[in-house]
């Protein structure tokens, strides 16, 4: 088995509205090894929200004990979970979240211009790296109003990747996407998979699920469902199979 | 903390909102172009009337009768026979921190030229009078302790006097002009000073042997004051002081007896003018500052809508791993680049301004070197302090809403 990257025991949080207490997670444990591509489905209101912004580093459980490569998470504070995020955790979410007026490039060096020890010429060689390695190699320069949402997606991705992350989330990724271009992202992250990264992709959308290793399934704040996926189908049949748009 | 990349970051941001930077440093603009040229323009002013004070003689120490009483009665100085020609020899004799001493008598009437007149004053006075009022002769020459003793019949006049006596331009000098029925001859006209900053005719004088006027036109034996110039401005304080003392000792007053004269110097004409510049620089700078502390505000204004719409952006920044800090310093190094640039162009704004006043209206301006200064000191704090409170707004925004924020 690979080494643990994360470890949740246990976790609930609970959320305060007027005078009732909603609970939102009402105990979840899983461990996730290396490599590991898991998805953590669910219909809304199921807490699946809550469990990402926790595993993010965005929020904190109200118990329960998260360990992020072997760090506890739960009682640092803001800025300890900032830096956290910067080092550990790569974030791509459902609207892609670029920068307005800002290049490719500009937008993959983000996460590393708040990281003091990248110097600029590394930043911008890393930068150059993920775009390539997402296959917009040749789109560095394209301002985000310039690209489809596919392309923006993809710089999403880079972004997420140019910090050597422990952990992707992805948070529902291919929501904002046609189908062949959801497809298009979903071999990416069969390819992120396959060169051993670790993915969490949170969706509500059960046909993703035969694409990842490992099935988590939440409703109403408990796990229902958590299975290892012994026949992962390949995203890039699924795309060759699917009529060709005439463009 | 990483400052070259939060200023890049924030020099990124005003970037892509070039419009809205330039009309938010507008204020800033205005309000320090303003600053410097008003202080400028103040000082300016003062500086001129500073110089014509200088021109009147600026280390003038005049002494007045005054302070006389009578049975309880205050009299006109005036009125008062108090000054004599011996204090004005004692004050010559003694004197350490006097340069010049004067006599000074007056009498005012018609000065007649053939057929032509004018009314005027002339003026009993010693030879040192002309270097205690900064006086120069033109044409001829002044008259000489010869003529002082002899209470001889001669005067300098100024250029208003010639021109109205002589109005066809002829030459004044060794002419006869009449005054109150005594015959004057001219051995002298000075050179024009024209009008001094109260609006009075510097050059509607006539100077004659101060003998003269008191035996031949006043017929009396005390001088109405007595002019004289300290070693230099800085000296006058000394002077007053050692005038004083000789006064006092003149006319024999005890301890307890107060001065029956008045010395009085332009230091103090120059303070009350300077007070006045100060209080009227200080007044335009006050105007000038309102502009721009709306022109922080407008700062704030922008910077807060600012944080409003790119509430996502800041989720966003806040995900990739950005601290509270780092997004305070992002916002405070943009509010402190907008003010800062806005400084900068607004002084050279307000230079070229003055430069404009007085090459094409001809002002006094006088740019000042601290008002430059203050320029940057007040607009760099205006910059955090009206940037402080938009940034720690954005601060203190929670990523997960931040993010969620449409």
């Amino acid at each position: 088995m690979n080494e643990c990257v994360i470890k949740i025991d246990n976790i609930k949080r609970d959320f305060i509205v007027g005078d009732e207490t909603v609970h939102a997670l009402r105990g979840v444990s899983f461990d996730i090894h290396k490599g590991e591509f898991v998805t953590i489905m669910g219909a809304s209101g199921s807490g699946k929200s809550t469990l990402l912004n926790i595993l993010g580093c965005l929020d904190t459980p109200t118990s329960g004990e998260y360990l992020l490569g072997g760090i506890p998470v739960r009682t640092m504070g803001k800025n300890q979970r900032a830096i956290l995020r910067n080092r550990k955790i790569g974030f791509v979410f459902q609207n892609y979240n670029l920068l307005a007026k800002s290049t490719a490039i500009e937008n993959v060096e983000l996460p590393l211009m708040y990281n003091p020890k990248v110097s600029s010429s590394e930043r911008r060689r890393r930068a150059i790296e993920a775009l390539e390695s997402v296959g917009l190699g040749d789109r560095l320069m394209h301002k985000s109003n310039q690209m489809s949402g596919g392309q923006m997606q993809r710089v999403a991705i880079a972004r997420a990747l140019v910090n050597n992350p422990a952990v992707i989330l992805a948070d529902e990724a291919t929501g904002n996407l046609d189908s062949r271009t959801s497809f298009d992202i979903l071999v990416l992250f069969q390819k992120l998979h396959a060169e051993g990264r670790t993915i969490i992709f949170v969706t509500h959308n059960p046909e993703i699920s035969g694409y990842s290793s490992r099935n988590i399934r939440l409703r109403d704040g408990h796990i229902i469902e958590d299975r290892i996926n012994d026949n992962i189908l390949s995203a890039e049949a699924t795309l060759a199979s699917l009529p060709k748009s005439d463009d | 903390m990483n400052w070259t990349n939060l200023f890049k970051i924030s020099l990124k941001a005003l970037a892509n909102n070039k419009m809205r930077a330039v009309l938010t440093m507008l204020g800033i603009i205005i309000g320090i172009a303003s600053v410097i040229t008003m202080i400028a323009l103040g000082q300016g002013s003062k500086q001129s009337i500073q110089d014509e004070i200088k021109g009147m003689g600026s280390n003038i120490i005049m002494i007045f009768p005054g302070g006389e009483r009578r049975a309880g009665v205050r009299l006109d100085p005036s009125e008062m026979q108090t000054l004599k020609l011996e204090n004005y020899e004692a004050l010559r004799e003694e004197s350490i921190f006097l340069s010049a001493v004067s006599p000074y008598v007056t009498s005012s009437g018609q000065l007649v030229s053939g057929n032509n007149n004018y009314p005027s004053t002339v003026t009993g006075a010693g030879i040192d009078y002309l270097r205690i009022r900064q006086l120069n002769v033109e044409d001829g020459e002044m008259f000489t302790e010869t003529d002082i003793q002899m209470s001889a019949k001669v005067c300098v006049i100024g250029k208003t006097i010639a021109d109205n006596l002589f109005p066809d331009g002829s030459d004044p000098i060794g002419r006869t002009i009449r005054f109150n029925q005594v015959p004057f001859r001219v051995v002298g006209v000075l050179e024009s000073k024209g009008y001094n900053s109260m609006g009075m005719d510097q050059d509607d004088i006539v100077i004659a042997p101060y003998t003269t006027v008191m035996k031949r036109l006043l017929s009396q034996t005390y001088l109405q004051g007595i002019f004289s110039s300290a070693l230099s401005e800085e000296m006058t304080d000394y002077a007053i002081d050692e005038i004083t003392g000789i006064m006092r000792q003149e006319h024999g007053l005890g301890a307890d007896e107060a001065d029956d004269f008045d010395v009085r110097s332009q230091q103090e004409l120059s303070e009350m003018l300077n007070t006045t510049m100060n209080l009227l620089t200080t007044l335009l700078a006050c105007i000038a500052g309102i502009s721009l502390i709306v022109g922080g505000i407008g700062i704030m204004n922008i910077m807060y809508v600012s944080v409003t719409e790119r509430t996502k952006e800041i989720g966003l920044r806040m995900s990739v791993g950005a601290r509270g800090i780092d997004v305070l310093t992002q916002f405070l190094i943009e509010a402190v680049l907008i003010s800062f640039t806005g400084g900068v162009i607004g002084v050279i704004l307000g230079c070229s301004a003055c430069m404009a006043v007085k090459y094409l209206a001809d002002w006094p301006v006088s740019i000042q070197t601290w008002s430059i200064v203050l320029s940057f000191v007040v607009c760099t704090v205006t910059g955090v302090f009206f940037g402080w409170y938009p940034a720690r707004k954005a601060a203190n925004l929670d990523p997960i809403d931040a993010l969620r924020y449409e």
